[in-house]
């Protein structure tokens, strides 16, 4: 079959599907009477023009990296995790309890408490799911996408009944003791300069990127990666291997929802300090998004969060300073996906197509 | 014969079934046929051979409408005909007997038949029609097969009769039979060509797709060559023989007959008792299977595909769960539950080239150096560290084992799914040959794979056993077993028919047992 140059494959292919995402919400844009070069303009200007709109958008940014290599590694076990969501949720509870319960001399302790915390109970939340796809063939789509209903539920129940201060209207835990407040990126030295003023990215992104490297390192340099990653590919072939499917269907769904549960220090350790009901707002989804653009490459997940950061960030800028409404932001999210997941395949054989034209053929023989 | 009448018959105004004209086709950078011009007279049989990759099956493709050719004209009857699609094929009179039956398995015989050629919404009277006219062709073509019998009753041969049914009971006037004996056992090819003889006696005209040189001269009129997609050769049999034939596929002389010298059989290395194999439908596939295997020689297993072969590699290989006894250089082998898993069927030394090797034994998408690590990944020369896989190491070893087996193109990035199946053999090959197993398993090492690959890896297995391997060999190639084995022993519904000595058996008393027949022709 024809196949693309590599370059092409990694680059034109996701660049053009947002070209195309892009024009099509101009359209739409256009369509409710707005004009789509002011809200371009928002955009970028809200989300990466200054300091302030980068902290948010690497606050952003931060929480899909982690959603998006949690979705990464089920993916590559040929598993598909769609309970990010209720993982990252109950991530926050762990978090949320490590925070509040342990008296922590230092933020860097508690950082490092709360992960453990988080990723415990991330991992907790998909065991049951992974332990039912293991040894019953429960498919994972299913069991995760209704533990997510069985997070939300419970986290309400925690936060109203538990773990709410007594005389507190809010169903949410009390402010998290000050120890524990993580250093924004306006706090850290040298990133002081570039972010002159408070921002919400905190020190979460550098957990969150040395998670895509370790996940790298992971899938690509350890015996354990290549058992997952043969499995994923073929599971006659692993038993033939003598894989052990149980062991690496495990493995894998524990990591990605650890990977998940990391995700609330950033949200809830770094920025709400406390934990509130539906913490989560959507990450674990967006995770889905990150992964699939992404590639199932930690490099690919890293670049993608980054793209759904700025369109975050830029959407909810939209609703403050122009008449489009903040619901736009999840019509160009969702023509996002469609074209970079849904459509990638359209677009990936229009480029075949005319790079076959160009191709030589003199070149073509000798390949043969 | 009847035959000789209708070549007696004055040829009509278009006396080719088939006419291709400078049929090309490429997939991107690959030329899969080149300007191939080829004529079948109408009323003959036309084998086309040709190694794997040479391009038979995409021509047969764009016969059939399944591939649109990038140049050339087809000429049906002397009639220019478009293909678009497999109906307008279909319309054009061809009907395609595929080496992978496309029946429904619980459809009777009848159901399979009207399957898409019903006359109109309601079944009855295209039930009613068919059942006439499937009565009408069994009897005039040596047919018989039970129109109400389900398909998932049928022996393979009988599948195989109702795929040429479906076909004629769409009118068609050429038939294209792709590999159709390799799931037959000797008796049942025998009847197929009967049958076909019986066909073309009737004046259809078939084109017979295969890899077997001995079909070939036994069934056909003309012979095409195709090697590398292009057409090198069509001739008339009767003026070739097998070894030109299989020079011209080659492109340089190949020797067809194995050379080897005498075995030393040293030690027991297997012994299995009572060896017994269900299926996940809880069916017995093994039915108490001993045997014994010792080092330095090769024990083939003949039958014909279905039979407990599969199963019997796949309990030794550590892929499914048996009961019985094995014992392995006199140690117990466990055949269920803790040690009886592949990986620790690689550390007892027992090597496996599986059936299968796109299923089983790569990873397709795997570059050629992961592959290697396949099965192998805890070997200590593949470790950097404690922690890390030393790629390097691995890459080095690829580099290296691609050398020695001449695996083509030498490039450990390439994927697996990239190599021709000639060269992905030798890729599974050498990654097992080379760990020096007590025990090797092999099933079907060449199937699917080009002729030139198959001498290379007939003589590693031979080496590999004089290097004091036991070997057990698995194949539906008859002529495979006979030319490798030093002993063979008959697989037949899950059960072991006998042992032969391959100097002193012939394919006539195998075939019997092959089909569950002792040599006095009872049933066993």
């Amino acid at each position: 079959m024809d196949r693309l140059p590599k370059w092409a494959d990694i680059v034109l292919v996701p660049f053009l599907s947002l070209v195309l995402a892009a024009a099509v919400s101009a359209v739409v844009i256009l369509a409710i009477g707005q004009d789509p070069w002011e809200a371009l303009t928002v955009m970028v200007e809200g989300s990466l023009m200054s300091a302030y709109g980068w902290g948010y958008t690497l606050y952003y940014t931060t929480s899909f990296i982690f959603t998006g290599l949690a979705v990464t590694v089920a993916f590559h076990a040929g598993l598909f995790n769609i309970g990010g969501e209720g993982q990252a949720q109950m991530g926050g509870l762990g978090v949320a309890l490590c925070c509040l319960f342990i008296p922590w001399p230092h933020w860097s302790l508690a950082l490092l408490g709360a992960a453990l915390g988080g990723a415990a109970f991330g991992a907790a939340w998909i065991a049951i799911p992974a332990w039912l796809q293991a040894k019953r063939g429960s498919h994972i789509v299913i069991t995760t996408i209704m533990f997510n209903y069985i997070a939300s539920s419970l986290l309400i129940y925690m936060l109203v009944d538990v773990l709410r201060p007594k005389g507190e209207q809010d169903p949410a835990t009390a402010r998290f003791p000050s120890v524990t407040n993580l250093p924004k990126l306006n706090e850290l030295p040298g990133l002081d300069l570039l972010f002159t003023q408070e921002v919400r990215a905190n020190v979460t992104l550098f957990i969150a990127l040395a998670a895509a490297v370790a996940v790298w390192a992971l899938l690509w340099r350890t015996r354990l990666g290549y058992a997952i990653r043969a499995f994923g590919k073929s599971q006659p072939a692993a038993k033939y291997a003598g894989i052990d499917a149980t062991r690496i269907t495990m493995i894998a769904l524990l990591l990605s929802g650890a990977l998940a549960g990391l995700m609330a220090v950033n949200n809830v350790m770094g920025e709400a300090e406390k934990l509130v009901g539906n913490s989560a707002s959507g990450a674990g989804f967006i995770g889905i998004a990150v992964a699939l653009m992404g590639r199932n490459h930690p490099i690919g997940v890293v670049l993608a969060a980054l793209l759904f950061g700025f369109l975050f960030q830029g959407g909810a800028e939209l609703g403050l300073w122009t008449k489009i409404p903040i619901e736009m932001r999840i019509v160009v999210q969702g023509l996002v996906i469609l074209f970079t997941g849904a459509l990638d395949m359209m677009v990936r054989m229009m480029l075949t197509r005319i790079f076959g034209l160009f191709r030589n053929p003199a070149r073509a023989q000798g390949a043969a | 014969m009847a035959a000789d009448l209708v070549e007696g018959r004055p040829a009509a105004a278009a006396p080719f079934a088939i006419e291709l004209k400078g049929i090309s086709k490429a997939f991107g950078p690959v030329q899969a046929n080149k300007d191939i011009n080829f004529a079948v007279p109408k009323g003959t049989i036309h084998g086309i051979i040709g190694e794997n990759g040479a391009g038979k099956s995409t021509l047969m493709s764009i016969l059939y409408g399944f591939y649109k050719a990038d140049a050339g004209q087809i000429l049906i009857n002397g009639q220019l005909t478009a293909i678009p699609d497999s109906q307008a094929a279909i319309r054009a009179g061809i009907g395609m007997v595929f080496q992978h039956f496309k029946l429904v398995q619980n459809f009777s015989v009848l159901e399979n038949v009207v399957l898409g050629a019903e006359d109109g919404a309601l079944l009855g009277p295209s039930l009613r029609k068919a059942r006439a006219e499937l009565q009408r062709l069994s009897r005039e073509y040596e047919l018989d097969v039970d129109p109400d019998a389900l398909i998932e009753d049928l022996s393979v041969g009988h599948q195989q009769r109702v795929e040429i049914l479906k076909a004629l009971y769409r009118q068609a006037d050429i038939l294209i039979l792709d590999e159709p004996t390799g799931v037959l056992t000797p008796a049942e090819a025998d009847h197929l060509f009967r049958i076909l003889h019986g066909l073309k006696a009737q004046g259809k005209t078939i084109i017979l797709i295969t890899h077997k040189l001995r079909e070939i001269m036994e069934a056909t009129d003309h012979v095409s060559v195709m090697r590398r997609g292009t057409m090198v050769a069509t001739v008339k049999t009767a003026e070739t023989g097998p070894e030109a034939l299989a020079e011209l596929m080659v492109g340089r002389k190949v020797l067809l007959e194995v050379e080897k010298p005498p075995a030393r059989p040293g030690e027991v290395v297997l012994d299995l008792q009572d060896l017994r194999v269900k299926d996940e439908h809880g069916v017995e596939r093994l039915k108490g299977v001993s045997l014994q295997i010792r080092a330095g020689e090769i024990l083939g297993i003949a039958g014909v595909a279905g039979n407990g072969q599969s199963e019997l590699l796949a309990a030794l290989g550590g892929m499914m769960k048996a009961t019985g006894t094995a014992l392995l250089n006199g140690a117990p082998l466990p055949l269920s539950g803790r040690g009886a898993d592949g990986q620790s069927r690689r550390h007892a030394g027992i090597a496996h080239v599986p059936e299968d090797r796109q299923h089983y034994g790569l990873i397709l998408d795997f570059t050629a150096w992961e592959n290697v690590a396949f099965g192998y990944a805890d070997d200590p020369k593949y470790q950097a560290n404690a922690l890390f896989l030393s790629n390097e190491a691995l890459r080095a070893d690829t580099a290296r084992k691609m050398e020695t087996f001449d695996v083509r193109p030498p490039d450990p990035w390439l994927a697996a799914k990239n190599f021709s199946g000639g060269n992905q053999q030798k890729l599974v090959v050498a990654r097992e040959f080379e760990q020096n197993p007590k025990l090797l398993l092999v099933g079907q090492p060449t199937r699917g794979v080009d002729i030139g690959a198959i001498e290379f890896i007939h003589n590693q297995l031979i080496a590999l056993r004089d290097a004091g391997a036991a070997i057990l060999l698995v194949s539906v190639e008859l002529d495979e077993i006979m030319s490798l084995s030093d002993r063979i022993a008959v697989m037949f519904d899950g059960r072991i028919m006998g042992t032969r000595d391959p100097a002193t058996t012939d394919e006539r008393e195998l075939g019997l047992m092959m089909a569950g027949m002792t040599a006095k022709g009872e049933a066993a």
